[in-house]
């Protein structure tokens, strides 16, 4: 598997239109198919027979500070085992608290006690799945005074604590970087690169700060923006191949053209990596 | 600081605009973080409001963007999701509506609602073969009064005082084509006999038939009550109709 592109329902009769693509994947978001029967899992069932598959988790809420929902767990649990995807993802952010959830990826501290509890939230994820999760960098608009370290330090403690791999979302890299005041290269520079299992690629948005200054917004809904396509070039460079997934969660475009972002992506690994086929 | 602390203190201001931002949440070169803030609450009250237009799109066609915006601010902000599976967010939403002082003038929305809530639960319910036709005329006509059967997953039954099935099917989708004119009550059958979700409109006497049945009701108190409620209750007619619609999976025969 090389590129792949989230798995949007209105797409499904074009993709199954064409004959499949070598080392096309697909990734959906596993809470969609956590109903019990019906379409949904009738259509990834169809796709999984002729796609390897990535399966992200979205509400785990591996950054919370409580206990992980035993439920949804088994739930997550019982997806991997019947589909069998290539990848498995969570991301390093909570959804739920007090009894609520959000729907959003909220973030959290960087500190020794926050370090503890998500390695604790993984180490149970991976036990559950009998297989290592790949944890997925955050976008942030927000830092927290009492944070102790990065989060390229951070998520290096996890990875090397845990034994899990990396989502690598370039997209949330430039994003915080921007956020946040800092260089996406000097972040790449002292994140475990080696540990990088995937790449995420998606289109972002821009809003303003309390100061007028530009506030970059994980949006999903656009092609991905040339300096993302940069710190890609610099990677793959860096690392060789690696799975690599382009987001699009509204504002859907054509098949043909979500397609093409994928394309661009193994074009990107032909060249910086002089791999052979695509 | 200790680990639970940061969710209790970041969780209250996203459902609440008049909350401040967190004490703990901060930004490079002491910017402020008003904005930055807003953007998580921006996305938790936009994304649960395009789950609710997810949910109910006949409510919001129906209504218009701008007022189901705003109806499902109020709702989410009162009922905001316990479970992370959005697809089983909104049950309260049709109660709400029919309650929320805005929507009085259109008193069949929330019925209209209970319908759309319906379809998604058929949509996501468990696969189970339905009872084909050739069950029923395989029984002991001796035996029948006391046939009871098991209800398909995805079937439901919404019964409206008001011309619901009508106005539902009118807003399904975009451009839909207007159905017959109906004036009186609807009793909506919601079901998936194959691959797609469906909703009919149930005769007369067909609500009560099928909602014993669907109880567990055996076959002969299920038309007594048919027939208590509409003398015109076809029981043929109606027991072919369950049949097509898929609604009931197996027989289990009475002692």
């Amino acid at each position: 598997m090389r590129a792949g592109t989230s798995f949007k329902h209105p797409h499904l009769p074009a993709i199954l239109a064409e004959p499949p693509a070598d080392g096309l994947f697909f990734e959906v978001h596993a809470e969609n198919y956590m109903g019990a029967g019906g379409p949904p899992h009738r259509m990834l069932t169809t796709l999984r027979e002729r796609h390897a598959l990535s399966l992200h988790g979205v509400c785990m809420s591996i950054g919370a500070p409580g206990l992980l929902d035993p439920r949804h767990l088994a739930r997550f649990r019982d997806l991997v085992l019947r589909y069998q995807p290539a990848l498995v993802s969570e991301h390093l952010a909570w959804s739920s608290h007090g009894g609520t959830f959000f729907n959003d990826l909220l973030p959290l501290p960087y500190t020794r006690a926050t370090l503890e509890r998500v390695c604790e939230h993984i180490d149970q994820v991976q036990e559950a799945i009998q297989r290592p999760l790949l944890l997925e960098n955050p976008a942030t608009y927000v830092a927290f005074a009492s944070s102790t370290m990065g989060e390229a330090e951070f998520i290096r403690a996890v990875a090397r604590r845990t034994g899990c791999g990396l989502l690598l979302d370039l997209n949330n890299v430039f994003v915080s970087a921007a956020n946040h005041g800092y260089s996406a290269a000097g972040y790449l520079d002292a994140f475990p690169l080696e540990q990088v299992g995937e790449i995420h690629l998606a289109g972002h948005s821009e809003q303003r700060d309390d100061e007028g200054a530009p506030l970059l917004i994980d949006s999903h809904d656009r092609a991905v923006a040339p300096p993302v396509w940069d710190l890609y070039r610099s990677v793959i460079d860096r690392i060789g191949p690696v799975p690599t997934l382009i987001e699009w969660d509204s504002d859907l475009p054509d098949w043909p053209t979500l397609r093409a972002q994928a394309q661009a992506a193994c074009r990107v690994m032909q060249q910086e990596a002089h791999h052979a086929t695509c | 600081m200790q680990p639970a602390e940061y969710s209790a203190a970041f969780a209250p201001g996203l459902t609440c605009p008049r909350y401040p931002a967190p004490a703990d949440v901060a930004a490079h070169r002491g910017k402020g973080v008003v904005q930055r803030y807003n953007v998580y609450r921006n996305n938790v009250t936009v994304s649960l409001i395009h789950a609710l237009a997810d949910i109910y799109p006949a409510v919001q066609r129906i209504t218009g963007a701008e007022f189901f915006r705003a109806m499902a601010r109020f709702h989410l902000r009162a009922t905001p999701p316990t479970s992370p599976l959005l697809f089983d967010y909104g049950r309260d939403f049709p109660a709400f509506i029919a309650a929320y002082e805005y929507a009085q003038a259109l008193p069949w929305l929330a019925d209209v609602a209970r319908i759309e809530r319906a379809w998604l639960d058929a949509y996501h319910a468990a696969d189970r073969p339905a009872l084909g036709a050739g069950a029923l005329a395989a029984v002991d006509p001796a035996l029948l009064a006391d046939l009871r059967f098991e209800p398909h997953p995805a079937a439901r039954i919404v019964r409206s005082r008001y011309p619901a099935v009508a106005i539902f099917t009118q807003h399904k989708t975009e451009g839909a084509a207007p159905p017959p004119q109906s004036h009186g009550a609807e009793d909506a059958l919601i079901s998936r006999p194959g691959m797609d979700v469906i909703v009919s409109r149930l005769p007369a006497g067909g609500a009560a038939f099928l909602g014993n049945l669907l109880a567990g009701a055996p076959l002969g108190t299920a038309a007594a009550a048919a027939f208590d409620e509409a003398p015109s209750f076809d029981l043929s007619a109606n027991l072919a109709g369950m049949v097509s619609a898929g609604v009931l999976t197996a027989l289990q025969p009475g002692d």
